[in-house]
């Protein structure tokens, strides 16, 4: 047998449809019914959205986006943990154990990510080889919260409840990156990548190699913005500027031109609420007042860091 | 050859900004800016749902990363791992923010340099352990710091997460982005060998720990001098009032 995502997929729907259960019935909760109704669409699509006609799932997540946008996905009431006393009995009692379940989650994942590929059994292999990674980490996760269950004496459910705690805090932070990642795949399917590499190289002169990589690495990083991701953004930035102009005018190097432009786009990553993996999310979860938080954290180091990769390819990659 | 480019499926590029700089729902904003670039590419309605739905499921995998470990963290959290991270970190004299966020940022550019991207991360490692031992770091060290402050540190702990990652999976052969750039290559007619992308990737990866290593140090010194001026000014007046 082997392990494929979609594993993943139906344990997620399954979490998210019994967090939306105990939102819809729990007549505390201020928008039990918008709240409810957001999680639950968003599990049927974790649990049979390769199921539905994609037009239908398009329709859900448009129904999903104005949920959020009009203040229909708000946290219920903040429930009472454990008294502070309780709480204190747990952090004598287990003391540096409550770091294991914790690092068991990288753990499991360094390991099975190293150990995947010679855990084939009859041609089978245990994990499916596209999603290994993600595939370990699950597997970390579902063995952390066995240990954690057990270290702490709760059970499954109330470790439920947990996840809904957070969850709900996280609120529509959590769709975000997917939404992204969507928007990512309708702009190169309207050719917005060919509009804007149209844009930077018909209005620039090339001719002078330093305008070149300017326009190559600065491109790269606003490009990155606007898509959130890097790997959207190479294809065009290197098919637009970097191949024709700056490998076949001036004659760069092609590996130092790759590699370059993609930590130029990374510099990007860091100053974008499109990458929201990295920086609205955090922002949520870290419960920052400020969304933007992460972002102005790490602005200087990219704006530097972008300085210093144009210098650097410009000396590098003319030889 | 410019009529063939059609430039106003750049208005979903408009949108999004928009969007985010006037403060809208970002979910509605986005979702809005992939109905306006569709609606300019000239798609119809039929085809704008079945785009917008198609990708939402293939992206399914993005959101696993966050909402996985929750249940862990969680439990872990309602018995107290975050009192006992910030506890664990006050025992330990040396630890300053800056010098346990340049320590994490070193073992997170190394550890993703050789493919073990797993070993950070926002939910299961900057939420839970990270964050907690910067904010305990600076409470024994300084004593009861302010939520402005508290907030500040939980970002730089957010943003070394990040630039140790970014700059340290790129020089990892195995890693996509390396992949993706030979692929491209190759397509345009171009032979590299991924080792030697991976190979000139490696001096921004130093660049970027020493950047950014500098701005932590930089954050322990701004921080030892505004505490030290305020327990100074907490000492005049005490020294100034008449016995």
């Amino acid at each position: 047998m082997t392990l494929s995502i979609n594993y993943l997929y139906w344990l997620v729907g399954a979490i998210l449809a019994v967090i939306a259960l105990m939102i819809v019935s729990d007549r505390t909760h201020p928008k039990r019914l918008q709240a409810g109704s957001f999680w639950a669409i968003y599990a049927c699509i974790f649990l049979i959205g390769e199921r539905l006609p994609a037009e239908l799932v398009g329709i859900l997540v448009i129904i999903m986006a104005l949920l959020a946008g009009f203040g229909g996905v708000v946290a219920g009431p903040a429930r009472a943990g454990l008294s502070e006393n309780a709480r204190h009995q747990s952090v004598q009692r287990l003391g540096n154990k409550l770091f294991i379940p914790a690092l068991t989650i990288p753990a499991v994942t360094v390991i099975g990510t190293l150990l995947a590929p010679y855990l084939v059994f009859n041609t089978l292999p245990l994990f499916d080889p596209k999603n290994i990674t993600l595939l370990s980490f699950g597997l970390g996760c579902i063995v952390a919260a066995g240990l954690s269950c057990w270290l702490t004496r709760d059970n499954v459910g109330q470790s439920i409840h947990e996840a809904r705690r957070l969850t709900e805090s996280l609120s529509w932070a959590v769709v975000l990156p997917q939404l992204l990642g969507t928007l990512g795949l309708v702009f190169s399917e309207a050719g917005v990548g060919k509009a804007v590499s149209f844009l930077s190289t018909a209005y620039i002169n090339m001719d002078l190699r330093l305008t070149a990589v300017i326009v190559y690495c600065v491109g790269m990083a606003l490009f990155t913005m606007v898509m959130g991701n890097a790997f959207a953004a190479f294809p065009v930035m290197a098919g637009g500027v970097g191949v024709p102009i700056l490998v076949g005018m001036h004659h760069a190097d092609p590996a130092i031109m790759a590699a370059l432009g993609m930590f130029s786009g990374y510099c990007g990553t860091l100053l974008t609420p499109m990458a929201a993996n990295f920086n609205m999310v955090p922002a949520a979860l870290l419960e920052l007042p400020d969304k933007n938080g992460v972002i102005k954290a790490q602005a200087p180091t990219a704006f530097v860091l972008l300085a210093v990769n144009i210098i650097l390819m410009y000396v590098l990659v003319f030889r | 050859m410019q009529t063939l480019v059609n430039l106003w499926p750049l208005l979903g590029v408009a949108t999004i900004t928009l969007g985010f700089l006037l403060h809208f729902n970002p979910l509605l904003a986005v979702a809005a800016a992939a109905v306006i670039t569709c609606l300019a590419a000239g798609f119809p309605v039929r085809e704008i749902f079945a785009t917008i739905g198609t990708g939402f499921v293939k992206t399914r995998n993005l959101p696993l990363i966050i909402l996985l470990p929750l249940a862990v963290i969680g439990l872990l959290e309602r018995h107290g791992l975050r009192e006992h991270a910030q506890a664990w970190i006050a025992r330990i004299r040396s630890a300053t923010v800056g010098r346990l966020l340049i320590v994490y940022l070193f073992v997170r550019e190394l550890t993703a340099a050789l493919g073990l991207t797993g070993l950070g991360g926002h939910p299961q490692m900057v939420r839970p352990l990270l964050a907690p031992m910067v904010e305990g770091a600076a409470q024994s060290r300084y004593g009861k710091i302010s939520d402005a402050l508290r907030y500040r540190l939980r970002a730089f702990s957010a943003a070394t997460d990040n630039v140790g990652l970014f700059f340290g999976e790129d020089i990892f052969v195995a890693f996509g982005a390396i992949i993706l750039m030979a692929t491209f290559l190759r397509e345009a007619g171009i032979e590299v060998a991924p080792l030697r992308i991976a190979l000139w990737g490696i001096p921004t990866a130093i660049c970027a720990f020493i950047i950014h290593a500098f701005r932590l140090y930089q954050l322990d010194r701004k921080l030892d001098r505004e505490f030290s001026q305020h327990s100074d000014s907490v000492k005049r007046n005490v020294e100034g009032e008449p016995s």
